[in-house]
Formats: structure tokens, C-alpha cells, sequence
């Protein structure tokens, strides 16, 4: 299978580019964010202000390239690692900051932001993306889900299943596959015997793409192509991202454990931000003066973000059983009262 | 909501029937009710309980799904975050085994995740239990497993009147709601039905025979079979009151605790393995708020620490009888 690429690695652009000037610049603003937070989500989390952070290092065009090619009525289903997309599509940054510091300001996501919760349990996103996006079709909207999932993840049979439902329903869905080389410490050739996770498509019925996840503009057009598609009720589309996770796990992982760092050296190379720059400043859009501002920009932005995560509450004991039903039965009663009479 | 059913005009129905009658009054009252699962559209699902929905209401609206509970059950979680009311079929209690990690994981969790932004309204329907020669996996009771699911409701209903008012409530309900039918009970009670859409309020114990020589706590398919004990117990001129619980979570501890204080011994009726049953969390409640008034220790009658046996012979030796249940109730009384 032939994978989409627009960039050379080092960013000069294969031919003619499928975006404009300004979208190239606005896509690049939104890849530099993401990175911008990633950078200092990692040493927020050593302050002790983040909680378990999964950094995204490597990964921001797989991820920011999907965001951008939906509308904000579209549906943004993230796994754990997709803080990159769901920057993109619209969640705050007060929200992302206080959602990774396990803060209950941050659990509830603002009304009008089509991103659902981060997953935690594996796969579990793939067969309710697909519910998702088929719901829009009984509200008279025509709205599309993208779900990401992981290389690893594709081994549990949530991924299998809601592929079939999907195929089987015609759903609105783009599946997003970031093959980035690890499930934690497992790799890729240890986790299915497939060169690629796209082919896998075959076996449902519904296409699949496979795409350079390092190149924003590859990524882009790839899943736009694959929303378009879905918007005209051609179904679903499976997209592959290769990929390279640079950073740990998260920050409580060390992959000295499991892997060189000679790999992660050659990754580093293609490095998706940089390669993306390269291509504005070939095209002569970008110069180091503008990055600056961009970045102070962003540093503003983010500050600004951090205080105001600062203002959100710690959360009282007896949230802990409130909002678990509509309305509290006797047993979560009677924990509140306790749970409030504790902390007086 | 009146706990009892309302006085207008009925018909005799099955419990199978009653249900029928439920999801066809729920997707003509709620354009966002939709309801699925392995062969719920063409067929009406095997025990017919989808029976001729999907001509009426087309097969957008009723419909078949590939054959994998997960899918399923995450499937129609996503239905329900998108504003949809979905009630999934599951084929056979058992077969949710398959779909745990969405239960478990996502359906009673995600308005506590959320803070109240999304909630799952959505009905789980599955036929459980024994009593009519399955094969193996079909007669499963798995109810205390899905009492373990924090933020999801388990309610059973024991006659087709209940049933239908119940699973109309349940589908109302703004939170996800397992429903269990016994398919001992589809087509082997019959009751006078009210015509048209009416509730029964979720979270409520009910007193369906008096008496103060000790209660029997039951559900499901154990209600007809604790009636029968207690109609041959009062020959002998031994009163028993019988409790059926209907909704187990959140379970009505106040109706369950009134009356072990009225008859002061308890026994705790359920079908499925006794270890870790709905049972023991029955006998602890009655422990923990009415042990001054207990004359006896509290006895559970439940199926044997085995798996639920596929063999006609000696089925009926697993799930509790009128005469296990007399002989828990000697005990209680002669203690």
C-alpha cells in the first residue's frame, strides 16, 4: 500500500500543495501549539501541577492533521494520547490543563465542544464512535466522528467489532490508527504480523489509507479526503499514521527499559513540527522572527491557561458520589452526608 | 409515579407479550427510542419480544446488529451520548459476558466522568435464568454482577403487568438500566394487563403477600415459586410474608428492612450461584439495620456454588423450589 506524503522530510514540498497559504499557516500555528503544551505539560507535571501525563511528542501532524479537517459539529473521539486533536478541535486550555491534573473542573468539557472524554480502556472508543456518528443521521445532522486509536490497540476485539458495525451500518466514521511503533514496551512486529494496519480495511469492506503521520499536510488532505467521503454517506474510512512515539509512555514510563535510543535518534530526523516549518519557510511564509512571536504568543496563551486552572477548586469529598445518577438513591445519600460531616 | 398499576381497562397478557407491548408504546411515544440486537428486527428476536415492531416502525428504528455484545452494548453507548434513547437486546444474560469491559467500563460511569455533561439513557434487556432446559449459558443469572456496575440500575420484573410498566419506566429512565426478563416467566405467567403507556416507579420493594411468620426476599422467577411456598406454608397456618424486590439497585432497603421488623426472620430467595449473589448483599442490608429485630439467623436459598447445569434431569435441583425454600423457612422458624 503507497502512503500519502506532500513533505520530504526535511519539510521541501513533493509538488503542488492542496492548501492555501493560509491554511498552511493556520495549520502550522495549531501543530506549534500542540507542541508548545506538550512541552510544558511535561514540566508542569514534574512541579506537581499535571497528574500521570501521556506526552504526544512525535505524534502532533497524525493528530492535529485529523482535527483540521473537521467541522466543529463534527465528532472528536480521543484516546488517552490525543491531547494534540482535542487542542485542535476546540477543547480549552484551562480544561486540558485541569483534566490532567485530575481536577473535576476539567472531567466536565464546555457545552458546544464536540470531543468526548479521553479513553482510558482500550478500543472501547471504536464501537461508540460508530453510535455516535449514526445518531447524527436520526437528528437530521450530518455530522462525522473521528476516533483514534493506537497500533496496539488494534488488537483487542472492540477495534474488530466496531470496524464490522461501521462497515455494516455505512456509519459517518473516520477511524484514525497512529502507528507509532509502541504499545508501551510492545512493538509493532510483536502486536500483529500485517505490514500495515490499513490493509486490515480489506477485511470490513471499507477503505484504507495509509499515510506519512509525520507530515501535517499529508495527514490533512488524507483525512478530509476520508471526512468528505463520510459526509456523502460513503461510510466509513480507516487511516493509518506512521508514526513515532519520541517521548515515554507517559511520565511515570522509562523506555530505556525496552528500547534504544538510536530509533528514536532516526525518528527524530522527521521530526513533524520542524518538517512543517521547513515547508513554510520554503515557501518563504515563515521566518525565524515570526516564530518567535509565535511562541511568545503561545506562552502568553498558556500562562494565562495555568492561572486560570489555578482558580478552579479542589474537588470536596463528597463530589465523589454526586453525579453518579440523575438523582442521588439512599446509599449515596447517606455516603454525601457522611462524606460532608467528615470535612467539617 | 403510583406504585400500582393503574385501574383502566386490560387484557390478558404474558410476560413476553407485556414486553412487546412496552417497546412498541416506547418507540411511538419517543422518536429517539431505537431498538436492536441479535435478530430483534426481522425475526422479533428469538423469544419474539421485537415481534412485528420493525414493519411498524421501519428498520432504522428496529433493527439487526452484527453478532458481538460489545459492539452492541458500545454501540449503543454512543447512541445515547448523541441524544438517542437506545434499548439493546442482549440474547441471553450469559452473552453479556462478552460486552463487560463497555459495562464496566463506560455505561454507569460516564455522567460521574463527565460531571453531569453526558449520561447513558439507555435499556439493557436480556431473558436470564433457568427453568425450561437451555443449553448451557442460557439459564445464567449474572444480576450481581451488574449490581457492581456503579451509576447503572438493575431491576427484574415477576409478572407481565410489572414488566410492562417498569420497562416503560426504565426507558424513560436518564440513566442506563439492566433489565432482566426470567424466561421461565415469557410464557409461563399470565396477567391482566392495562391497556396504554403507564410506569411503575424504579427503586421500589413491594409486599405482594402479607404475613408475619417470617419474609421471603425474592425476585424474577423466584416470586411464583416463594407464592407457592407461602400458599402451602399457610395451609399449615403459617403466615409468610413475600417481598418481591423488583428494582435490586438501588435496592429499597426501607420495604425490606420494615419487613424483618415486622416478622422479625428472613429468608432470601435468588437462582443464581449462592456465593456473591444479589442475596448476600439482601442478608448483609438486614444485618446492618435490622439485627435487634431478627429472631433467627437470615438463610439464603440460592442455586449451588456450581456452574448452572445444562441438563434437563436434574435442572431442577439447582434452582430453588417451594420445597428448598419451606425448608429454609422450617429453619428460620424452628431456630
Amino acid at each position: 500500500m503507497d502512503t500519502v506524503r506532500y513533505l520530504q522530510d526535511d519539510g521541501t514540498p513533493l509538488g503542488e500543495l492542496p492548501f492555501s497559504a493560509e491554511e498552511l499557516l493556520s495549520g502550522y500555528r495549531a501543530l506549534r501549539r500542540a507542541r508548545h503544551f506538550d512541552e510544558r505539560a511535561l514540566v508542569l507535571q514534574r512541579q506537581g501541577k499535571l497528574g500521570v501525563y501521556p506526552p504526544f511528542r512525535g505524534q502532533e501532524a497524525a493528530q492535529v492533521g485529523v482535527a483540521l479537517a473537521l467541522e466543529k459539529t463534527d465528532w472528536l473521539v480521543p484516546s488517552y494520547r490525543e491531547t494534540a486533536a482535542v487542542l485542535t478541535h476546540g477543547l480549552p486550555l484551562a480544561s486540558t490543563i485541569l483534566y490532567w491534573r485530575a481536577n473535576p473542573g476539567g472531567w466536565r468539557f464546555p457545552e458546544g465542544v464536540r470531543i468526548l472524554p479521553f479513553y482510558i480502556p482500550i478500543a472501547t472508543q471504536i464501537p461508540q464512535a460508530v453510535g455516535v456518528a449514526q445518531a447524527g443521521k436520526y437528528h437530521g445532522e450530518n455530522w462525522v466522528a473521528a476516533a483514534f486509536i493506537g497500533d496496539g490497540g488494534t488488537s483487542e476485539g472492540d477495534f474488530h467489532e466496531g470496524l464490522n458495525f461501521a462497515s455494516v451500518f455505512g456509519a459517518p466514521v473516520l477511524f484514525v490508527v497512529q502507528n507509532n511503533g509502541w504499545a508501551i514496551s510492545v512493538p509493532t512486529e510483536k502486536q500483529m504480523k500485517v505490514r500495515s494496519v490499513a490493509t486490515r480495511a480489506q477485511g470490513y469492506g471499507i477503505p484504507g489509507v495509509v499515510v506519512d503521520g509525520n507530515d501535517l499536510v499529508a495527514v490533512w488532505k488524507a483525512a478530509r479526503d476520508a471526512v468528505e467521503r463520510a459526509r456523502r454517506g460513503e461510510g466509513p474510512t480507516l487511516l493509518e499514521a506512521l508514526t513515532y512515539r519520541i517521548a515515554p509512555h507517559t511520565s511515570s514510563d522509562d523506555p530505556g527499559r525496552y528500547r534504544t535510543e538510536e530509533q528514536t535518534e532516526l525518528w527524530k530526523q522527521k521530526d513533524p513540527v520542524m518538517r512543517m516549518r521547513r515547508c513554510l519557510e520554503h515557501l518563504g511564509l515563515w521566518d525565524e522572527e515570526r516564530e518567535k512571536a509565535l511562541v511568545d504568543e503561545l506562552e502568553a496563551e498558556l500562562l494565562a491557561a495555568v492561572e486560570e486552572a489555578d482558580r478552579s477548586p479542589e474537588p470536596e469529598p463528597w463530589s465523589i458520589v454526586e453525579d453518579v445518577f440523575a438523582e442521588m438513591n439512599a446509599d449515596q445519600k447517606a455516603a454525601w452526608d457522611y462524606l460532608h460531616g467528615g470535612a467539617r | 409515579m403510583s406504585a400500582a398499576v393503574p385501574q383502566t381497562k386490560t387484557r390478558v397478557l404474558n410476560l413476553v407479550q407485556a414486553v412487546n407491548e412496552a417497546l412498541d408504546l416506547a418507540l411511538e411515544r419517543d422518536p429517539r427510542v431505537l431498538l436492536f440486537g441479535e435478530d430483534v428486527g426481522k425475526m422479533g428476536g428469538v423469544f419474539r419480544a421485537s415481534d412485528g415492531l420493525q414493519p411498524k416502525y421501519g428498520e432504522h428504528r428496529v433493527f439487526d446488529t452484527p453478532l458481538a455484545e460489545s459492539g452492541i452494548i458500545g454501540y449503543g453507548i454512543g447512541l445515547a451520548l448523541a441524544g438517542m434513547r437506545p434499548v439493546a437486546e442482549i440474547q441471553f444474560a450469559g452473552f453479556l459476558y462478552p460486552a463487560l469491559d463497555q459495562i464496566l467500563s463506560h455505561l454507569g460511569r460516564y455522567r460521574h466522568r463527565t460531571r453531569g455533561r453526558y449520561s447513558i439513557p439507555m435499556v439493557i434487556r436480556a431473558p436470564y435464568g433457568g427453568g425450561v432446559h437451555t443449553p448451557e449459558q442460557h439459564a445464567d443469572s449474572p444480576e450481581a454482577v451488574l449490581c457492581h456496575v456503579p451509576g447503572a440500575k438493575v431491576v427484574i420484573p415477576s409478572s407481565p403487568e410489572r414488566a410492562k410498566g417498569l420497562l416503560l419506566a426504565a426507558i424513560e429512565d436518564p440513566d442506563p438500566v439492566f433489565f432482566l426478563e426470567a424466561i421461565k416467566l415469557y410464557r409461563g405467567v399470565k396477567a391482566e394487563v392495562p391497556e396504554g403507556y403507564y410506569t411503575l416507579p424504579i427503586g421500589k420493594a413491594r409486599v405482594v403477600r402479607e404475613g408475619d411468620a417470617a419474609s421471603l426476599f425474592c425476585y424474577g422467577g423466584m416470586v411464583e415459586v416463594c407464592q407457592k411456598a407461602a400458599e402451602v406454608a399457610a395451609r399449615e397456618g403459617v403466615e409468610l410474608e413475600v417481598v418481591d424486590l423488583e428494582t435490586l439497585t438501588p435496592l429499597d432497603t426501607e420495604t425490606v428492612v420494615e419487613s424483618v421488623k415486622k416478622t422479625g426472620r428472613a429468608v432470601v430467595v435468588y437462582e443464581a450461584m449462592r456465593t456473591g449473589g444479589f442475596g448476600a448483599e439482601v442478608a448483609a442490608r438486614i444485618a446492618e439495620e435490622a439485627m435487634d429485630s431478627l429472631e433467627a439467623p437470615i438463610v439464603r436459598v440460592a442455586g449451588w456454588d456450581a456452574p448452572y447445569p445444562p441438563f434437563s434431569a436434574v435442572e431442577h435441583h439447582y434452582r430453588p423450589d417451594a420445597r428448598r425454600v419451606l425448608e429454609a423457612v422450617r429453619k428460620v422458624l424452628t431456630h
